[in-house]
């Protein structure tokens, strides 16, 4: 018994651009970057970040003590945007605190926590007060998510790197068709930390610069951080409501940092997305990139794209507004698709100043307005697990 | 209620490497004694790769070795991958770096750094393209587990394998990480229709009623006790004692337990 299509019945979006979705959708459509120069504490890499401001000044309250860190701190400052709160207390109503799954996508959780605890020890011997199961560990975000929440029903933490946040969509529909849920609360928290950006630039990837997806001259990304969640429901017929439609999961099957060079994996995801949601490509109006700006991320993502649409639907990465936000760029990524749904518009690949004439995919230079029904997302991410949204709007 | 049928198991831990020997001891057949870990060679990783990668991601690939042996149509199977900590000697070894002059991260440890680095091996060595889910949960990691492999069974009406594993934490973590024994389970689960033998059918609910069953044999509810994949040995034993119909209870999160009906 299939569950799609899931009516989005409520989402929200906290990055670099501001708290809240009307913060990203205005900086989206003014054309205004939320990447400045990097002025993470301790950190001395030439690069820009997408910093969400303040996280350091807003610790849990006390009774959440032990599960404080910049991401959880994120994790609560998202939570509390866009009356997602009141949103979840009326789903609980309707459903009961038991048949509300969590479903949670995290990269590097707060592995800040364990980095300062490293900084910190002492002859050999970690900080008393370091707590990794509630702050380090991968389900950290998703049962503070749910504790914070008040729910008792299924959670999952996902963690397949940059494509976290996005197959939390596809968890969320397998539970309900199980039976184990009737709503899911979706979402992604990422936050900055030493590894991925010493780690990023230990291979070489990280850019000094505002990345610049597709153009000729890019070379790396920017890490940002962010927090995203959205209200997944059973959809009843006829009622209008944005959706999530399909989705397509696939594995690379090839390196563990580079992406099949044809885009095989790639392709196989956006295949089964178009197949699970009943569409063929030239119905998909919109596209939004993962779109990372390293050159071989930016190149693989082209050729399946390129092999894919015969139609050249417009496309965009949203990484040189945000960052790339790892772990929570599935979920950022796919509020962006459901705003261009809604406001009837696409974002530009900002900074993309002319697309590297050796890739072919129809990037928007500049905004553009046209009506929308479906827009894909594409999330990729190290190890090669990828996958593929397709959202839309019903009427 | 979800249905699906458990058509094989793999084990490594400290002295068991096989699903027969587990078998005999959790039956009372034989004590449990344990001992060394087997030697970690997985056959799927080309040598420069077995170099490189860590006896975290060599474990995960060895169990899922052991459970598919002789399997015919390994590309085409969805895979779940759960573990509580994931790798914690490069977690350690990149926080170390991350204390020094520069920061010398290394490359090959970041990307292995990933949650889903096993996941990405066993997608290399297998071939497969087929989606993958990598996942933690801390003690209710096997659990978590299970629920997420037999959602998909349930879904897609195709075998999915299951892999949990937790490997031992570097001396710096020891004091704060509560993971004895190196411990790894495989499974492979498939749809209730399939007309392949199984070893057991099974049924799951989730109930915030009940309390996780413990075992009997007091070194093997240490065993349980000493790594959250090892907590599927509640289960491994219901299915070792071939008896018609059995109901376990297994911790899965604050407030909810997973519970499972076992039959023949």
């Amino acid at each position: 018994m299939p569950a799609l299509p899931l009516k989005i019945s409520h989402y929200t979006l906290t990055n670099a651009l501001g708290q809240g979705k009307s913060s990203a959708l205005q900086a989206l459509q003014s054309g205004h970057s939320g990447l400045r120069p990097c002025d993470l504490e301790g950190v001395d890499l030439e690069t820009w970040i997408g910093r969400v401001p303040e996280l350091e000044n807003l610790p849990l309250p006390d009774a959440w003590q032990a599960y404080d860190c910049r991401n959880n701190r994120l994790a609560l400052l998202g939570l509390q945007q866009d009356g997602f709160l009141q949103a979840v207390d009326a789903a609980k109503a309707r459903y009961g605190v038991e048949r509300i799954g969590v479903f949670i996508g995290s990269s590097t959780s707060g592995i800040a926590t364990t980095e300062i605890a490293y900084r910190d020890r002492q002859d050999d011997r970690l900080p008393a007060d370091f707590t990794p199961a509630t702050t380090h560990n991968i389900a950290s975000p998703c049962h503070f998510v749910r504790l914070a929440l008040g729910l008792n029903g299924p959670a999952l933490a996902i963690s397949t790197a940059c494509s976290s946040s996005a197959t939390v969509f596809a968890a969320a529909d397998r539970y309900i068709r199980s039976g184990l849920c009737d709503a899911a609360i979706v979402g992604g928290i990422d936050s900055l930390c030493l590894t991925t950006l010493y780690g990023f630039n230990s291979l070489d990837l990280i850019s000094d610069r505002p990345c610049r997806p597709w153009d000729g001259s890019r070379n790396g990304i920017n890490i940002g951080e962010a927090a995203g969640y959205a209200l997944l429901e059973k959809s009843p017929e006829g009622e209008s409501s944005l959706q999530l439609l399909g989705f397509g999961e696939s594995s690379d099957a090839y390196h563990m940092s580079t992406p099949h060079p044809q885009g095989d994996g790639a392709l196989a995801a956006m295949n089964q997305a178009l197949q699970s949601a009943g569409l063929t490509p030239s119905q998909i109006d919109y596209v939004n990139l993962h779109g990372t700006a390293t050159r071989s991320n930016d190149a693989s993502e082209d050729r399946a794209v390129c092999r894919l649409f015969e139609h050249c639907p417009p496309c965009s990465s949203t990484k040189g507004f945000t960052g790339h936000t790892l772990g929570a760029a599935g979920i950022t990524e796919a509020v962006f698709s459901l705003l261009c749904l809604e406001a009837g518009w696409m974002p530009q690949s900002l900074q993309t100043e002319s697309r590297d004439p050796e890739l072919g995919a129809n990037i928007l230079l500049q905004p553009q307005s046209a009506p929308l029904r479906h827009v894909l997302s594409n999330s990729f991410g190290f190890g090669g697990n990828n996958c593929s949204l397709i959202f839309g709007l019903a009427k | 209620m979800i249905r699906f049928g458990l058509s094989r198991i793999g084990i490594i831990t400290e002295g068991i490497d096989s699903w027969s020997e587990a078998a005999a001891v959790l039956r009372g057949e034989t004590p449990y004694r344990d001992g060394e870990l087997a030697a970690l060679k997985p056959a799927m990783l080309k040598p420069n790769e077995r170099r490189r990668t860590t006896r975290t991601i060599k474990l995960a690939l060895q169990v899922t070795e052991t459970v598919l042996q002789d399997y015919p149509d390994r590309q085409d199977l969805l895979s779940v991958f759960s573990s509580s900590e994931g790798d914690l000697d490069i977690i350690d070894q990149i926080c170390q770096a991350l204390c020094l002059p520069d920061r010398p991260v290394s490359p090959t440890q970041f990307h292995n750094s990933v949650h889903n680095a096993p996941a990405g091996y066993w997608s290399i060595g297998s071939a497969s393209q087929a989606a993958s889910c990598s996942l933690a949960a801390l003690d209710g990691g096997f659990s978590a587990g299970l629920i997420e492999a037999a959602s998909q069974v349930f879904s897609e009406q195709r075998p999915v394998l299951l892999v949990c594993y937790d490997q031992l934490p570097p001396p710096l973590m020891q004091s704060v990480i509560p993971i004895r024994t190196p411990f790894a389970v495989a499974l492979l689960l498939t749809p209730e229709q399939d007309s392949q033998p199984c070893l057991a059918h099974l049924q799951l609910r989730l109930d915030a009623q009940g309390e996780p069953d413990r075992l009997a044999n007091q070194a093997l509810e240490r065993l349980r006790l000493s790594a959250p994949a090892a907590r599927s040995l509640t289960l491994l034993e219901a299915v070792a004692s071939e008896l018609p119909s059995q109901h376990r209870c297994l911790n899965y999160l604050p407030g909810l337990n997973l519970h499972l009906t076992i039959t023949r």
